[in-house]
């Protein structure tokens, strides 16, 4: 029972520098509760104090931006892929 | 009509081409726009030139004005063809890590490169532009990622050009940058479609990229609106250039990587359609040819080893 997690550059400092991790839950908010409890104080620069994404992070399951699919209620399944990523402008535009 | 009374006149009208070996049924196909038949090969001239004509329009750019853009490709061709036909000085900012066609084209065009930081991205290519605006006051910063004649250009042609050829349209699937085109071609779809769906395709490049210090440097383009699309997917560099190879090969259609990652969510929705049962029409943006790329190694070589050149560039 795992699901990888991809951590972008910027947050690997709460993962010891690992770029991935696993976790687990049936749901985005449960994944990210499990990963807080071993990498403390990652959650919060996802999660808003009003329990929303922060506005600068897309996560997405399996290369779905899960804002699209439920946001935090996002239901996940045993092998799924979670990739958080910073916004960020594009490219050639 | 095929004849036009100069370059900017023959903006837009490009064709609809269906894709019989591609689409995953007969009754769930997939359509593709052609938009790199464009006057400087691609999208981005109908935002540039909606953007040029609304602020002649509004008075706040005259003849002779100096013209300053973010923009690390398409839009900066696009612009500085417009400039030159139109009378103005052009300054792109883009970042040092774009194609050397890039350069070469704009330059040709007589317009200014300022570069930033490839680490930065086009979020410090972004930054650096504002702040040349306000040292500049007399340049006219026409930002494509505020500017809604950049959405406007895509409600006022892509869309209805889509439709007319088009009218049991299910999915329109494009890019995500400065979002012009995904919000003005998914308004006007869903105005006379309520039910279209629109998807976005989003590059995900390497690690390099997303550099930034932190989270709350981060950017979402002031034209975004997500209540327009109904999906957005991430594309990686691997599956974008494996599609961008397969639409060549099966196809025929020599397009940019950015098409690669926008055909790989059309087919990921072509083939979810398929499989529930569903018919479908999905259309999907081409937004250029792969001539401005060839340098980046995105053609040669195995998919691995174009992957392992594409690192770190910005190649949609």
């Amino acid at each position: 029972m795992a699901i990888e997690v991809r951590i972008p550059t910027i947050l690997r400092s709460y993962t010891s520098g690992a770029k991935s991790v696993e976790g687990s839950g049936g749901s985005l908010s449960e994944l990210l509760k499990d990963l807080d409890g071993r990498h403390p104080g990652l959650r919060g620069r996802l999660v808003t104090e009003e329990g929303g994404l922060h506005r600068f992070v897309n996560v997405y399951v399996n290369d779905e931006d899960v804002r699209f699919t439920g946001a935090l209620d996002t239901t996940l399944n045993d092998g799924d892929s979670v990739t958080i990523l910073p916004a960020v402008a594009g490219g050639a535009r | 009509m095929t004849r036009f009374d100069s370059l900017l006149d023959a903006c837009g009208g490009t064709p609809l081409v269906g894709l019989p070996r591609l689409s995953p049924a007969p009754d769930v196909r997939l359509w593709a726009k052609l938009e790199d038949r464009n006057p400087t090969g691609s999208v981005k001239d109908r935002a540039a030139l909606y953007m040029v004509r609304a602020a002649e329009e509004a008075g706040t750019l005259r003849p002779g004005d100096t013209i300053l853009e973010p923009t690390s490709g398409n839009t900066g061709i696009a612009l500085a063809m417009v400039a030159k036909l139109r009378g103005y000085r052009l300054v792109c900012v883009m970042p040092e890590n774009t194609s050397v066609e890039r350069r070469q084209i704009l330059t040709m065009y007589g317009a200014e490169i300022i570069s930033s930081p490839a680490a930065g991205g086009s979020n410090q290519a972004v930054a650096m532009a504002k702040d040349l605006a306000a040292e500049h006051p007399d340049w006219v910063m026409l930002f494509q990622y505020g500017n809604e004649a950049n959405a406007r250009a895509h409600y006022e042609t892509t869309g209805p050009e889509l439709l007319r050829d088009l009218p049991d349209v299910t999915h329109f699937v494009a890019g995500l940058g400065t979002t012009g085109t995904l919000m003005g071609t998914g308004r006007y779809l869903r105005d006379k479609k309520p039910d279209v769906q629109v998807v976005a395709a989003e590059p995900r490049y390497g690690e390099l990229v997303y550099g930034l210090r932190n989270i709350d440097e981060g950017y979402v383009p002031e034209l975004y609106d997500a209540t327009v699309l109904t999906r957005r997917f991430s594309v990686g560099t691997r599956d974008a250039l494996l599609r961008t190879r397969q639409l060549m090969e099966v196809e025929g259609i020599f397009a940019g990587p950015s098409t690669g990652a926008v055909l790989h969510a059309a087919l990921a929705v072509a083939h979810q359609a398929r499989k529930a049962g569903q018919s479908a029409n999905v259309a999907f943006v081409v937004a250029d040819g792969g001539w401005k790329y060839l340098s980046t190694g995105a053609y040669s070589g195995t998919l691995a080893e174009a992957e392992s050149q594409l690192e770190g560039q910005l190649w949609a």
